[in-house]
């Protein structure tokens, strides 16, 4: 993902975490699922929930609102899992809701590194203002460790 | 051009043709006499010479050519082959492995041209020379036909554009050739040649026309001939050299261009226009090219290596049975009432016998024949017993049985170590053998065959057996029993030792084995392999490594285990034996559960515990042990109830989740949610 090489709208999936909405970029999505029954992987990470089967591959949902600490996540209609795939690393997302795909202009998005050095805000690459409202877009390579599995730096 | 797509053919053809030439050499060494031998190592030769130099691997070219010119002065009776000689040959044969190891992992033959190598070729050739007085025909004969084909090619006419070009590069003082080239009629990859030919020039000069058109000769839309208009500072004798290099080229005109078709013209200028259009789509075309080339070598490096040959009939069945599960999908779909049709049971009885028959067929596909792996062990015995001054035979029997591929990858080290284990460790010097009484000559013994799902390999040796006494002296040596413990050692715990990490019982180093790496490695590494081994020994008569392979690593028969509300999968190959006990009956043992099962402690492991099932577990009066071996040692692990046996196909977790302890992959039951597939070495006390 070369600077400069993007135009300038990209694109975004929104889902809901609680009450606060949340961005990953579409080019990282493979799929969105209805909930399925996961099952548990002992001794992993806590917030690995465990391993679903997705039409016969193995593939690790991630609770993510346990990772962001915003407690854990209960089940629902609007239940979703987000299977994602970064440096051909597939796994899945467990959000409360997916609300659409979202068109956001580059200069729109904002680095939020530049007003925090909280720690837990690491895993925000950036915010993006559409209107009133206020979508974190999340750095998942930064969220799952990717850089321990996988090779290249992060570099968004 | 892109030369990756010859690359995998030459990279296969080019290890058989290695591999034929190594039985031939060793074969040779045993008949120096037999022409027959030495006809087919002459062939190889000439054939690895042909491939290379189609390739454009010219210090392979350049190594395989002086080998032939040695094996030709062999055949016609000028040399006598004698040790140092097949020496210089088995050494060639391992240049030519590593310059195809290098196009395997590079795409390139790397840049080591064993200059001393091609030296020592030509000082026998020259001593030969000397010797006979005869001057050695070096050069390779070249038919020198008189009379001039006309060349069609060579007919063009140059666009607007080109003549520009051509004018301009003469005001500069270049000089412009037409050059022709003209290859064998035997030339197989005919667009590959003129890959390289266009190569060649382009380092001396800028082409500026190509009759045909550059896309038809990739295409290999051409007899064999080309004629293409080249600038260059150069003068023509430098093409020549260089074109002339390159093998499979019958004929080079090189002449300047005729000025007849550089005023010959106006009247074409409809054709100009698209003149330069091609010229420009040919230039872009042949930098795509060459990018395209680099970055399809860059490819190579993790693509090649992981393919198999398969043999079409297997498959043929393959088809066959798919199109079968269509017929029975369509079946399916036209049953409608599911409940009242006897249809319905029958139709899934015969999709069960297609799935099964296709889960073998596609098995089959896998599976390679463990000769794969054998046929290096010849020549790695010849040269041990050179080094060790033994006198070493090695038979191999079953080299047909077949493995699967992914274990046939992993197997080699492993038995490397254990053939040169007998090597040097098992069989005696000479001298020993014939006081002995024995053969002077050892024996060791490589035989594959199958038992079942598994497949056996024996690596037997009729050398002087593994002193035991001496194992278990060493062993209190470097600290790994206490003392007293030394006589209530059974014969197979004291084996057992022998697989200790760094355990040696050499007095000596020696090249080939003694470090003690040995046979802790082997046994790890057939571990992973879902295997095990076993030693047979006997002082002063032999020993015997026996190890157990399964025909394939990724389909199992597993025992299904409920535990909590989570199902487990248990290897089967790893479970003894399944027994009901009562809560009585456990007993500790230092702090460790224990109980007694025939006589024997066996310790327990509370799978809910380990794995952290969530939920109450009351103790319940009976309780349901499966008992599992871990090598020799047995472990009983808790569980509350039992599914029974499945075959069950292994998926890994993901990079996510890889290393995860207690885990040894996944599996997707029938209703399709997963099971967890438990690694019973890691789970196991």
């Amino acid at each position: 993902m070369s600077e400069g090489f993007y135009i300038q709208n990209r694109q975004f999936v929104v889902f809901k975490l609680g009450t606060e909405e949340y961005g990953v970029d579409i080019q990282n999505v493979t799929t969105i699922e209805k909930m399925l029954p996961i099952t548990r992987v002992p001794k992993a990470p806590h917030y690995i929930k465990g391993v679903i089967n997705l039409r016969g591959d193995i593939i690790p949902v991630i609770d993510i609102k346990e990772k962001l600490g915003l407690g854990t996540f209960e089940e629902t209609d609007e239940t979703r899992i987000i299977i994602l795939q970064l440096k051909d690393i597939p796994f899945g997302v467990i959000v409360d809701e997916v609300d659409e795909v979202l068109q956001l202009r580059e200069e729109t998005i904002e680095n939020v590194s530049n007003f925090t050095n909280d720690l837990s805000l690491d895993y925000i690459s950036g915010v993006g203002k559409v209107d009133d409202r206020i979508v974190s877009l999340l750095n998942f390579k930064k969220l799952i460790d990717i850089d321990e599995t996988g090779s290249e730096k992060d570099e968004n | 051009m892109d030369m990756s797509q010859y690359l995998e053919i030459f990279i296969d053809e080019s290890k058989e043709h290695l591999q034929l030439l190594n039985q031939s050499l060793l074969s040779l060494e045993q008949n120096p006499q037999d022409r027959a031998v030495l006809d087919e190592i002459f062939r190889v030769a000439h054939t690895l010479k042909g491939m290379s130099g189609t390739m454009g691997f010219s210090k392979m070219t350049k190594l395989t050519h002086d080998m032939e010119n040695v094996l030709h002065a062999i055949r016609n009776g000028e040399l006598k082959i004698n040790p140092d000689l097949l020496d210089l040959l088995f050494k060639c044969l391992d240049a030519l492995e590593n310059y195809t190891e290098n196009v395997v992992n590079t795409g390139s033959e790397g840049d080591n041209d064993y200059a001393g190598l091609i030296d020592s070729l030509n000082a026998v050739l020259d001593k030969k020379a000397q010797g006979s007085q005869k001057a050695p025909s070096l050069k390779i004969e070249k038919e020198e036909k008189t009379d001039k084909p006309v060349y069609k090619t060579a007919n063009f006419k140059l666009s607007e554009f080109e003549q520009n070009a051509v004018k301009k590069a003469y005001s500069m003082g270049m000089n412009v050739f037409e050059i022709t080239v003209v290859f064998n009629e035997s030339c197989l990859l005919k667009s590959a040649r003129a890959f390289i030919i266009f190569q060649a020039l382009e380092r001396h000069g800028e082409i500026i026309k190509s009759v045909p058109k550059v896309e038809d000769i990739e295409d290999e839309k051409f007899d064999f001939e080309f004629t293409v208009v080249c600038i260059a500072k150069e003068e023509a004798s430098t093409f020549s050299k260089e074109i002339n290099q390159i093998s499979e080229v019958k004929e080079v005109i090189i002449k300047p261009l005729d000025p007849e078709k550089l005023n010959e013209s106006q009247l074409e200028e409809n054709e100009d226009l698209s003149g330069v259009s091609n010229l420009q789509s040919d230039k872009k075309d042949g930098e795509g090219v060459r990018e395209g080339n680099k970055s399809k070598v860059m490819s190579h490096k993790t693509k090649t290596g992981k393919t198999v040959r398969v043999d079409i009939d297997r498959l043929d069945v393959l088809m066959n049975l798919v199109s079968e599960l269509i017929i029975i999908k369509t079946r399916l779909e036209g049953i409608e009432d599911i409940d009242a049709s006897k249809n319905y049971a029958e139709a899934v009885e015969y999709l069960e016998r297609i799935t099964t028959s296709l889960h073998d067929s596609v098995m089959k596909v896998r599976m390679v024949p463990v000769e794969l792996v054998f046929n290096r062990f010849p020549r790695m015995i010849r040269d041990i017993s050179r080094e060790l001054g033994k006198d070493i035979v090695l038979t191999m029997t079953g080299t047909e049985t077949e493995l699967d591929r992914t274990v046939i990858d992993e197997i080699g080290e492993p038995l490397i170590h254990l053939i040169r284990n007998s090597a040097d460790h098992g069989i005696e010097p000479k001298e020993v053998r014939e006081r002995l009484g024995k053969s002077p000559s050892g024996h060791i013994n490589l035989k594959a065959y199958q038992v079942g799902n598994n497949v056996v390999i024996e690596v037997e040796d009729d050398g002087q057996g593994i002193d035991l006494e001496k194992v278990k002296q060493k062993a209190v040596e470097r600290g790994f029993l206490k003392k007293d413990m030394v006589n209530n050692l059974s014969q197979k715990e004291a084996i057992d030792l022998l697989f200790k990490p760094s355990f040696t019982t050499s007095d000596k180093i020696t090249d080939l084995s003694g470090r003690g790496v040995g046979l802790d490695v082997v046994k790890t590494k057939i571990e992973q392999l879902g295997g095990a081994v076993e030693v047979e020994t006997e002082k002063g008569v032999g020993s015997k490594f026996i190890i157990r392979l399964p025909l394939t690593l990724a389909i199992i028969q597993a025992l299904l285990v409920v535990i909590g509300d989570e199902k487990y999968a248990i290897p089967l190959n790893s479970t003894k034996e399944i027994i009901k006990i009562t809560p009585e009956q456990i007993k500790m043992i230092q702090n460790q559960e224990v109980i007694l099962l025939r006589n024997m402690v066996v310790p327990i492991v509370r799978l809910n515990k380990i794995l952290e099932v969530p939920g109450d577990h009351d103790e319940k009066k009976n309780m349901t042990v499966v008992i599992v071996k871990k090598g020799e040692k047995t472990s009983g692990f808790l569980v509350d109830s039992l599914i029974g046996q499945r075959e069950v196909v292994i998926k890994s977790l993901g990079k996510l989740l890889s290393g995860i302890k207690y885990i040894a992959g996944a599996t997707i039951l029938g209703d399709g949610n997963v099971a967890l597939i438990l690694d019973v070495n890691s789970l196991a006390v």
